[in-house]
């Protein structure tokens, strides 16, 4: 049995991980990171590459600043190139209701350093004639943007471990302990590793060591439903989507400058934990074709050539799950992005290295703490005996 | 320029007026559009990628290389496409307006 | 009842098997296939209208054309037949189809696949130039439009197709400047106990061989593929390869037709969650199937070249077995007998493959070599260079990450004529077996589905 520690484990090589990992060696902390594929693999890998700040749930807006100022240099930061571009990011609306709810967002936003446009139906087909007849009116946030989810985290992995992070990857944790000041992360090929602090990174599996130490948090994994075209001349350059409160209307895209238009939207699809499996559904796919050409009758003269989908956590009040333990000191989380997370990212991984280097963060993410799910906590199923933990927890 | 295919043979059909990049051609009744082009002209369309003229290659709908454009914005899978009289073809993709075009 | 629909996916060889076996049976399967028309690629028909005998379009195989042919007119009326339709997606034992821009999806009961196959293609340098064809799109600008893809063409590969285009190109009138098989011609003579398995189409090769040699085509063996020479402006100019002395010659064409026998259609097997095995011998992956055509998944069963190469006669029997197996599998009483008989007779044209393959093997050894500026995937244009940079510099030794780092395999095609050729380079260097390299994941849909053909579910 080989035996390593550090200052901080982070579990769970997505982009929250690999992006702590990397933050964390800034700090001077020593990391390991532990992944049980291949790091940005997942909900990481798979998702519309959205960097947008606008929509957000409004105390989420200091994060996604946060994260939106390390996105303008990222290059620089972790010397290779995400494909982030500020495009800007175009929500439409097909009707007043949602105008209102726009205009009022527009306004609450400004307290937040966020500028909004309200560009009525005659100034959205002077400057984006593109679009389709239905739409009303829109909101543009100039500086939000899109990069490629493919790149994004496996590059930070790699700066993480440039800046002499460990990371081990096709590596699968089966429990943490504590064991006197320390945790103690026991992998399922017999290694185990220490650190004084852990960071739980898993996505749609932080449940499954969140409840180890009495934190079980309801968390379902739905699959986004993803598709692109065949490359076109380059001409959409905002990420554009629609603002509705109808499931099936929803819809977003963006066009990569290789010409490529990558979009999704709909009803979420099937996810599999348990076997790392998810789906398109044919049907999800043949109802965004008909949105897509609602927003931008153009595209319909155009083909999909390729569908894809993977494996997201959702909470039932769609916000993750950030910051320290409710009742373990020195253990920390940030999963469950709800579909939401890639814009935020770095700053994810900004903040989580902060706290846990100095104990806070400037930055305030009270409203994601795991101890909102406390009342459904059953009998607390703390984890000391490393026999009991290893036996009963899940994959 | 010359057509890059050589015809061989059942050249007893009718033939059919159409035009590549807005200067007149002619095919035979029973062509597929590639053919019909590649008679008459050297190419299909330029590889967005930069390594220059694409002329499809496998003919069987399979790749999906033969992709041409209409002066209406429309996109056709040379291969799989038979020639129709009037057809009017581009070889060059236009550029940003596809966007206008058929909206 | 929609649950005891039985589809079957292609209409050649293998296809029309199925559905004749089904017919047969009393039942009305639904047929779907993307051609115009039936035949699939092997037996594909000239237009209306195009005058030439069976004979001059099939050769030797005239009589199996015909034969084919007949037998799918005479079935037309009994089954719902759905030409120009692409299978583009499978979900929860409904096949989703386009036809146009016009959606639909059928439940099935049982699911035959008989996709067919694809060339399979190992890069040279240059081969993206306007001007290189595959073998069978060679063929098929011959048979289905009696047009030559040059005025002057090389045709460069290995495998028997190689030598078939050839030869249909002389008889037809078409200059070819030269054959150029990759295989050492002594393979052929080891591979002879296997060869045999299939005495008559042996036979039939070696006439191949003749008619070539007689007409006075250059036919080079065990050369190595050095280059498809060429302007990006122009297209192809001359075929540059190292003959096995090593002396490097340049010859001058303006068209090649490529290719190394045949990949499987694995899309819609994979769609359907089949399982596949690594096939040590052609180093392709391919969907399990059992001796009698049944894939790993209930009800899907698998059938002519989209599950191996068999060729096409191999694909007839494999055809009418699947269809046999489903209906045995469905409760209706079929003949031992024949099933026996038919397995038989593909066992005998597996053997017959096995020796093809060694006779004229997979030039694997080449992707190691390719330039770094050699074009693998011919949609998005990525390099030999770029992909060995992901998986060197980035750890991307596995094909799908090295897809999404790289983009290989991403464009229109989704990897069928790049595929292959990328796990090869990736294995070379990373210096991993091949199996372990794994294959591109089949992703919906098959082949690209027009946004037009979007639908609101109920």
């Amino acid at each position: 049995m080989t035996r390593q520690q550090a200052d901080v484990i982070v579990i769970g090589g997505g982009f929250m991980g690999a992006s702590a990992a990397f933050f964390l060696r800034q700090r001077g902390r020593s990391v390991i990171l532990i992944e049980r594929d291949l790091v940005g693999q997942q909900a990481s890998g798979v998702n519309f590459g959205n960097v947008r700040r606008q929509g957000r749930f409004l105390p989420q807006l200091p994060l996604a600043n946060r994260s939106r100022e390390i996105w303008g240099r990222l290059d620089e930061l972790i010397g290779e190139d995400a494909e982030f571009i500020p495009t800007g990011y175009l929500r439409l609306c097909y009707c007043k209701e949602q105008l209102g709810r726009l205009e009022q967002y527009a306004a609450d936003a400004k307290a937040y350093d966020l500028d909004l446009e309200i560009l009525g139906r005659n100034a959205l087909k002077a400057r984006f004639p593109f679009v389709g007849p239905e739409p009303i009116a829109a909101i543009y946030s100039p500086r939000d943007g899109h990069a490629n989810p493919r790149l994004a985290a496996p590059a930070f992995g790699r700066a993480a471990a440039r800046a002499g992070a460990q990371v081990f990857e096709q590596t699968e944790v089966l429990s943490i302990t504590k064991a006197g000041e320390d945790f103690e992360v026991g992998c399922s090929d017999g290694r185990v590793f220490r650190s004084p602090a852990v960071l739980v990174t898993a996505g749609a599996w932080g449940n499954a060591l969140s409840e180890q130490f009495g934190e079980p948090v309801p968390i379902v994994a739905r699959g986004p439903q993803m598709a692109v075209t065949e490359p076109m001349p380059y001409a959409i350059e905002p990420v554009v989507g629609l603002a509705t409160a109808k499931e099936k209307e929803v819809i977003y895209l963006r066009q990569v400058t290789r010409g490529n238009i990558v979009f999704g939207g709909g009803p979420r699809g099937p996810a599999h934990a348990d076997i790392r499996r998810a789906y398109v559904l044919p049907q999800n796919t043949l109802g965004q074709l008909v949105q897509l050409q609602r927003l931008i009758p153009a595209l319909g003269s155009l083909s999909i050539i390729r569908t894809w989908s993977g494996i997201e956590g959702y909470l039932p009040d769609d916000l993750p799950i950030m910051g320290p333990s409710a009742r373990e000191p020195g253990l920390y989380y940030a999963f469950g992005f709800c579909g939401h997370g890639f814009q935020l990212g770095p700053g994810v991984g900004d903040v989580m290295a902060e706290l846990i280097d100095r104990g806070e963060t400037t930055t305030p993410i009270e409203p994601f703490s795991i101890a909102r799910f406390a009342s459904e906590t059953a009998a607390p199923t703390h984890a000391t005996s490393s026999v009991q933990a290893m036996e009963t927890s899940p994959r | 320029m010359t057509g890059r295919f050589v015809r061989l043979g059942e050249l007893d059909r009718a033939p059919l007026a159409f035009s590549i990049d807005g200067k007149p051609a002619s095919g035979l009744d029973g062509d597929t559009l590639l053919v019909a082009v590649l008679n008459q002209t050297d190419r299909l369309r330029v590889s967005e990628f930069g390594d220059g003229a694409r002329s499809g290659f496998c003919l069987m709908g399979a790749c999906q290389d033969c992709w041409l454009w209409s002066e209406s914005g429309e996109r056709l899978r040379a291969c799989t496409t038979p020639l129709k009289p009037g057809m009017r073809i581009l070889t060059q993709a236009p550029g940003r307006e596809w966007l206008k075009i058929a909206s | 009842m929609a649950e005891d629909r039985i589809i079957v996916v292609g209409a050649g060889p293998a296809g029309v098997r199925a559905t004749e076996a089904l017919v047969d049976a009393g039942l009305r399967p639904t047929v779907i296939d993307e051609e115009r028309r039936d035949g699939g690629q092997i037996y594909r028909r000239q237009p209306e209208g195009f005058r030439r005998a069976k004979s001059e379009l099939y050769g030797t195989e005239a009589t199996r054309a015909a034969n084919l042919h007949d037998s799918f007119a005479r079935l037309q009326p009994q089954i719902d037949y759905r030409p120009e339709t692409l299978a583009w997606n499978i979900a929860d034992n409904r096949l989703h189809l386009v036809r146009g821009a016009q959606s639909d999806a059928l439940t099935y009961g049982a699911l035959i696949i008989a996709a067919g196959a694809t060339d399979r293609i190992m890069p040279v340098r240059g081969w993206n130039r306007a001007g290189v064809y595959s073998l069978g799109g060679s063929q098929i600008a011959l048979k289905a439009q009696a047009c030559a893809i040059g005025r002057r063409v090389v045709f460069l590969g290995s495998g028997p197709l190689l030598y078939l285009v050839a030869s249909q190109y002389i008889k037809a009138g078409a200059s070819v400047a030269a054959v150029l098989d990759t295989a050492p011609r002594q393979l052929r003579v080891k591979a002879l106990p296997k060869l045999m398995a299939r005495p008559d189409v042996l036979f039939k090769g070696i006439a191949l061989d003749r008619h070539l040699r007689r007409s006075g085509v250059e036919v080079l063996s065990g050369i190595h593929p050095l280059a498809i020479e060429g302007s990006d402006e122009q297209g192809v100019e001359a075929v540059t390869v190292r003959l096995p002395e090593g002396e490097v010659r340049t010859i001058a064409c303006d068209a090649v037709g490529l290719g190394y026998h045949l990949r499987p259609e694995t899309q819609l097997a994979d769609l359907a969650r089949c399982a596949f095995r690594f096939d040590a011998k052609t180093r392709q992956w391919q969907p399990e199937v059992d001796a009698e055509g049944r894939s790993s998944v209930k009800g899907v069963y698998l059938a002519g070249d989209s599950s191996r190469t068999l060729g096409a006669d191999g694909a007839e029997a494999a055809g009418r077995l699947a269809a046999l197996a489903a209906l045995k599998d469905r409760g209706h009483t079929v003949s031992a007998t024949e099933m026996a008989r038919l397995a038989k007779t593909i066992a005998r044209s597996e053997r017959f493959r096995q020796g093809i393959s060694e006779a004229f093997p997979w030039p694997h050894q080449a992707a190691a070599e390719l330039s770094d500026d050699t074009v693998i995937c011919r949609c998005e244009c990525i390099t030999a260079g770029e992909l060995r940079a992901v998986a060197s510099e980035k750890g991307a030794t596995e094909l799908n990450r090295a897809k999404a780092f790289s983009r290989v395999g991403m464009g229109r095609c989704q990897g069928r004529y790049c595929g292959h050729a990328a796990a090869e380079v990736v294995a070379a260097a990373a210096g991993l077996p091949l199996e372990q390299v794994g294959r591109l994941r089949g992703q919906a849909p098959v082949k690209p589905l027009p946004v037009a053909a979007g639908v609101t579910s109920p």
